[in-house]
């Protein structure tokens, strides 16, 4: 579903800021993969995600998506094949637009945009539907303005939005890093449940090893702007946090795992 | 007191009219998020090419559509300076401003003024709304419904319903969505470099139509006539907010907010000039209202505490 062949991005080049942020990162994923993504602070998770997303095209190598060359695709038009969910709740949904306009631009994310209703009237109740299983108290307020929700309410409708329209991929970026760990909990779940209903094929960053290894069928670590872990299968399954710690020291060659990993 | 009571009437039809470039200045200041300063000279540039297409024997309608289509060409190179070009908005906007300065003065056959000779009553009488209206109907030697504060009003209300329709359709809410967040505009497959451009046109064409109906109005353009616009505009904008923003919450009625801001605008300004202010203090006046009005929201949040909110249940 997704082939990324040797990508590479260099921020400020040239500069005293110089940064290598991905060197020569290669990933496939199957059609249903989950695999989740996990790293130091600059190790390149949510620059690989970004580099797939296309907020900037990549210095050199190649990203297709279900077969669809995307590599020199601006972010706009990828985004008909891609569903995301950002780390700050605040980029995901448009704060001064009501939860039924954000919901139907999402359903159509994708098509041609024209002067036909921007939320057609029979959207209505299917919206109201889905919301209702967010168990959040959302279906009664689809004209409030989504500025008015809290972070937790913001990263659920936007997980809705991205998955309204069936994506090839969803990306989730930190998506619960700046929740509280209850309502992460909450949205992790919520994720869970989406990407298992829909069949979806999901990369997640996350600061945590315990996340990482709960969810997915797949991990992989990144470390200095390249992957150096990658498991799957039964051997994910089975996977403890010290063995990832171990993993990671021997593929980044030093000890300084647990600071990396543990305290970012 | 007499003459102010006697320059109301003048005043709401020019505030009308001005209300329609604020509603213009409404769709990139509130909603795209962008300060756009071509407005400045968009303004005169919907002017110039109505009078010299209409003196020129055009059609007043015709000329109307000219103007409104001219406007919408400025506002397309701001687009492009800012979108393809990466220049910031403020600055492609005041680009655009200066660079019509030639383009106007150029429309008008080089000359800083055109007028449309009004002395010919075939020619006033198509015009669609003239400050010799006002007293023609004061005297009785019109009817009502050619008076300027009739046919602006119609303008407006026009205008609103046109808006009202397009940012309700799939391509308004777009275009809302960018202003509101890019990037979850391009998160959602929306080209917010089309989206900006668009707003942009849109914005510019209806502050020249806004240009063409002064210009009819005073019965000339005038090259320095936009000087100033985006200020008026901005005050129209926030007068409206700051007294009706509590009350009106649907889109029309925000955007009727914004015209009776422009009116109330002009009203003040007559009732300043009326006490005797020399005239030319008109543009410190409007500047240190806009930066008064626009000063208000900041010390509010900064300054005084918020109320707290006791008991009701939060949400996760």
């Amino acid at each position: 579903m997704l082939e990324i062949k040797e990508i590479w991005k260099t921020f400020n080049p040239g500069t005293v800021n110089e940064k290598q942020a991905l060197r020569g990162v290669s990933l496939t994923l199957a059609d249903g993969d989950f695999v989740t993504v996990i790293g130091g602070n600059g190790a390149g998770k949510s620059t690989m995600l970004n580099a797939v997303a296309g907020t900037w095209t990549v210095d050199a190598g190649a990203i297709s998506i279900g077969g669809t060359d995307v590599t020199r695709l601006p972010e706009f038009k990828r985004a008909a094949f891609i569903g995301r969910v950002f780390q700050d709740p605040m980029l995901g949904t448009a704060p001064s637009m009501q939860i039924i306009e954000n919901l139907a631009l999402a359903a159509r994310r994708g098509q041609r945009r024209g002067l036909g209703w921007g939320v057609a009237k029979a959207e209505k109740s299917g919206y109201q539907e889905m919301l209702r299983k967010l168990d959040l108290g959302l279906e009664d307020r689809l004209t409030s303005k989504v500025g008015l929700l809290s972070g937790g309410q913001r990263q659920a409708l936007t997980l809705l939005m991205a998955s309204l329209r069936k994506p090839r991929l969803l990306l989730l970026d930190e998506h619960t890093a700046a929740l509280d760990p209850k309502t992460a909990e909450k949205v992790l779940d919520l994720s869970d449940r989406i990407v298992e209903e829909s069949h979806l094929t999901t990369m997640m960053v996350t600061h945590n090893m315990k996340d990482a290894i709960a969810h997915g069928n797949r991990l992989i670590m990144m470390y200095d702007g390249r992957i150096v872990v990658d498991v799957s299968g039964e051997e994910k399954k089975k996977l403890t946090v010290p063995q990832l710690l171990e993993l990671f020291g021997k593929a980044s060659g030093s000890d300084e795992a647990d600071d990396k990993l543990l305290l970012s | 007191m007499l003459n102010f009571i006697n320059a109301l009437p003048g005043a709401v039809s020019q505030g009308l009219i001005w209300g329609i470039m604020a509603t213009g200045v409404y769709i990139t200041y509130q909603l795209l998020d962008i300060a756009d300063l071509s407005v400045d000279g968009s303004f005169c540039t919907g002017a110039s090419v109505f009078v010299v297409l209409f003196t020129g024997g055009a059609n007043v309608w015709l000329s109307m559509l000219l103007a409104l289509l001219a406007g919408m060409l400025a506002g397309l190179v701001t687009g492009i300076l800012h979108t393809f070009c990466g220049i910031p908005a403020i600055l492609s906007g005041i680009l655009t401003q200066l660079g019509l300065y030639s383009v106007n003065l150029a429309i008008m056959d080089m000359k800083s003024t055109a007028a449309i000779s009004i002395t010919n009553s075939e020619t006033l009488d198509q015009l669609l709304v003239s400050l010799r209206f006002v007293q023609d109907v004061a005297k009785g030697e019109r009817p009502i419904f050619r008076h300027p504060i009739f046919v602006a009003g119609l303008f407006t209300a026009a205008l609103i319903a046109v808006m009202y329709w397009f940012f309700g359709t799939e391509l308004g809410a777009a275009l809302r969505a960018t202003g509101s967040n890019p990037n979850m505009a391009r998160a959602q497959g929306i080209n917010t470099d089309f989206t900006k451009v668009l707003g942009l046109m849109l914005s510019n064409g209806i502050v020249a139509l806004s240009g063409a109906l002064l210009a009819q109005y005073n019965s000339a353009s005038e090259i320095n006539m936009g000087r100033g616009a985006i200020v008026i505009g901005l005050a129209a904008v926030i007068i409206g907010q700051v007294l009706f923003g509590r009350i009106f919450r649907n889109f029309a009625l925000k955007l009727l907010a914004v015209s009776f801001g422009a009116i109330i605008y002009y009203i003040v300004i007559q009732a300043v000039l009326s006490m005797g202010l020399n005239p030319n203090y008109l543009k410190l006046l409007s500047a240190a209202v806009v930066a008064v009005f626009l000063s208000v929201p900041y010390w509010k949040g900064r300054y005084v505490p918020g109320k707290v909110r006791t008991g009701g249940a939060g949400h996760a």
